[in-house]
């Protein structure tokens, strides 16, 4: 029995011992020729582009190969770089990630070659600046964003009447109502605009923008109870849902088909005017041309016409995982895809993805589709914004959602308690993550 | 053993080769059990400690875990919110869904066992539905149970009922689920069945010359004799109760729809409403989605413990109402 359990406590030690952890090593210079693996989340049509743009990269680059994965995501990065085996170049969709891939190093800092190159992150405009970036340091570049707007179906517009998409919320919930058509039985038909949270693009960050509504104060605490904006633009929210009825749009968004899919509700005609990504337009193009639509900004809510032009901002990241053993070479290719105007304006052509260079915006080469430029607009605004990197994910924006997915359903009839007691939430969660750091 | 009278010194050679003999049998013992030594400690044995260890750290998975103490269990009692929710759900279903289980696949098997034509079909019938890989089966659920284009709620229409929300329910998700669980009762109902067909023969025929009806034989007979499988299954529901995951997570992504592209998870994990968010789906989250595992360790630490106590309990108490034939005790 003795015996045993020494062998038990053997093959632990063992196992403790070659458990974790893959050892980083040296990196070699950027001429010395080497193949690279780069890890994206694209998959066909949009992974062609990517591969071509790749494709052009090794053509200035002739010392580097470069292997293309599609198809990944951030747990098979995350396992990877456990495992000590992820690729030199990675690229996530999830830029909420950041603070999480830049304090632990699983991101190498960029910083160094940054400096090197004379790369400047200047070139990069406000927002994508900030999501590639957690406290002070830089692990990944922005490689194409995505921006919020407001898809409107022309023909549906023109039969109730209305000559221009609105401008403010009041008329998007005038115009709302106006579009709507319910059958016989006060079944929804067809909805003016959809306001419900966490139904296809409905999140809290997304309509952020259009109220001015902060998530942090200047020492990264939660505000969502402080700032009224939020309470403003949940109230709307809310009082919008009640004209419709809850149970009523319930029932509609579960067959209102998927939503990356031919059947999504704008495309079919189901709902007349929808808060959306600019990657809509491609998915338009492809699934539905006979659609006769237009893009505007989203409206700005009531007394804050200066807000009209912004949206939300967020998009892919790519960085160099700690990993790698070809960081020189890596570096190459991250600037290439982060910084070549070129590169960017291609696969902004191929992908309909918003380039994320101030330059590459104004690039000659670039081609938008028609509808597009509104996404292209939206990005270079001033106000436009992008949701604060945690040490946690996304955790806030869902601690935030599941309160609000209550409060819609009428379950949390306090909304500035509730506002305040998922500020401590947040904030308790932000501590509990950073307990035992050294100050 | 020895003899006591006469000592007699054995030859140190047959000593030895008695000790050697004696070892080699523990060493062919250990080479023949290393299979199951080796799996236990690799897959159980080293997780299980390292669980153990990472529940006192705060761990991102990324960067090496960092000593915390009992940072993680007291924020786990006294501070998050959602625990309780959680438990919630998790007791919801333990409470309902796993005796509604046991039941559900106890009548099943005590029908078949009565059936006199088709039974080879009907047991494959009853049966069937375990096979369904759960990711499978759940979306079969939620596309039946649509409440807008699902069938059921269509020939509920037709009926001139309006079907309730299913899956978008938070009234109604559990119930669902416990609908899913139901249907999938076929492991269960196989081991009711032999056990079912196992009870002595000759123990009804004096039950009936006795003059016991149907009831009487059910209360007096079956339910005595398999009362053994009735706590089996009980233990094995509420332990698969307490770690109930799969279904509820592919449900509420299902459900719940996406909320947003970029983030390419979807935001849905609970959906609707929290209802569907059982503990090991809080679990989850906070391990897989918020960079927190060593307070998703110490959530499962908790886990182990609640799952061990439940089980001595039910096991403690079963000993007044479990009978086993002969000296199984």
């Amino acid at each position: 029995m003795t015996r045993a359990l020494a062998t038990v406590g053997l093959l632990l030690g063992l196992a403790l011992l070659s458990g974790c952890g893959g050892s980083s090593s040296s990196s070699g210079s950027s001429s010395e020729p080497a193949t690279i693996t780069i890890w994206t989340p694209f998959v066909k049509p949009e992974l062609t582009t990517f591969t071509s743009v790749v494709r052009d990269f090794e053509k200035s680059h002739p010392n580097i190969h470069v292997k293309v994965v599609g198809g990944t995501n951030d747990d098979k990065i995350v396992a990877a770089i456990r495992g000590g085996n992820a690729p030199d170049v990675a690229q996530s969709f999830t830029s909420d990630n950041t603070g999480a891939f830049c304090p632990s190093g699983a991101w190498i800092d960029l910083g160094p070659y940054m400096k090197q190159d004379g790369v400047d992150d200047s070139i990069f405009p406000e927002a994508p600046r900030q999501y590639t970036q957690f406290e002070g340091k830089r692990c990944a570049l922005p490689m194409l964003a995505d921006t919020y707007g407001l898809y409107y179906n022309k023909t549906l517009l023109a039969k109730a009447g209305i000559t221009s998409p609105p401008k403010t919320i009041s008329e998007l919930t005038a115009d709302a109502k106006k579009l709507t058509q319910r059958d016989a039985s006060g079944k929804l038909k067809v909805v003016g605009f959809n306001p419900f949270n966490g139904w296809y693009e409905n999140a809290p960050a997304h309509y952020a923008p259009s109220w001015g509504a902060k998530w942090v104060d200047s020492k990264g605490n939660s505000i969502l109870g402080k700032d009224p904006a939020w309470a403003d633009l949940l109230r709307w929210q809310k009082s919008l849902i009640d004209w419709y009825g809850y149970n009523n749009l319930v029932r509609f968004n579960a067959g209102a088909g998927d939503e990356f899919s031919a059947s999504n509700a704008f495309e079919t005609g189901k709902v007349a005017m929808h808060m959306d990504g600019e990657w809509r337009v491609a998915f338009l193009k492809r699934e539905h041309p006979e659609l006769k639509y237009g893009t505007v900004p989203f409206p700005a809510a009531d007394g804050h016409s200066n807000l009209l032009g912004a949206g939300y901002v967020t998009g892919s990241i790519i960085g160099i995982p700690k990993t790698s053993k070809h960081r020189d070479q890596a570096w190459q290719l991250v600037k290439y895809l982060g910084t070549n105007s070129a590169a960017l304006a291609k696969l902004s052509n191929g992908i309909q993805n918003v380039p994320t260079t101030t330059d590459s915006l104004q690039s000659p080469a670039l081609t938008p589709l028609p509808n597009f430029q509104t996404f292209l607009d939206v990005f270079g605004n001033p106000n436009t914004s992008t949701t604060p990197i945690t040490r946690v994910g996304a955790a806030n924006q869902e601690t935030f959602q599941s309160f609000i997915d209550k409060y819609q359903a009428g379950q949390k009839p306090d909304l500035e308690a509730g506002l305040d007691d998922v500020d401590q939430q947040i904030d308790a969660q932000l501590k509990q993550a950073s307990a035992g750091q050294a100050p | 053993m020895s003899a006591p009278a006469a000592p007699i010194t054995p030859p140190l050679d047959r000593t030895r080769a008695k000790r050697r003999a004696a070892l080699r049998r523990r060493g062919q013992v250990l080479l023949f059990m290393s299979p199951w030594l080796l799996g236990f400690t690799i897959f159980f044995g080293y997780p299980l400690v390292m669980s153990a260890y990472l529940s006192f750290t705060h761990y991102d998975l990324l960067s090496s875990p960092r000593w915390i103490g009992l940072a993680n269990y007291r924020y786990l009692f006294e501070t998050d919110q959602t625990v309780w929710p959680a438990v919630k759900n998790t007791l919801w279903f333990i409470a309902i869904a796993v005796p509604l289980q046991v039941l559900f696949a106890m009548g099943i098997a005590i029908m078949l066992s009565r059936a006199r034509r088709g039974v080879g079909f009907f047991r494959t019938v009853f049966y069937l539905p375990a096979l369904a890989p759960p990711v499978a089966a759940t979306l079969g659920f939620v596309y039946l149970l649509n409440p807008a284009t699902g069938p059921v709620n269509t020939v509920l229409g037709k009926l001139g009922i309006e079907g309730p929300l299913w899956f978008d329910s938070p009234a109604w998700a559990k119930p669902s689920l416990t609908l899913l669980a139901l249907w999938g009762v076929g492991n269960t109902m196989i081991i009711f069945l032999a056990a079912v067909l196992d009870v002595p023969k000759h123990l009804y025929e004096s039950a009936e010359l006795d003059g016991a009806g149907f009831w009487l034989r059910l209360r007096c007979v079956t339910l005595p004799s398999i009362s053994p499988v009735i706590l089996f299954a009980v233990v094995i529901g509420v332990i698969e109760g307490l770690q109930y995951f799969t279904q509820a997570y592919v449900a509420a992504s299902v459900a719940g729809g996406s909320a947003s592209y970029s983030a390419e998870q979807a935001n849905t994990l609970g959906y609707p409403q929290d209802s569907t968010l059982f503990y090991p789906v809080l679990l989850y989250q906070q391990g897989f989605r918020y960079f927190n595992m060593g307070y998703a360790s110490a959530m499962a630490m908790l886990l182990l413990a609640v799952s061990f106590a439940v089980t001595y309990v039910i096991v403690r108490n079963s000993r007044r109402f479990v009978h086993y034939q002969g000296a199984m005790r």
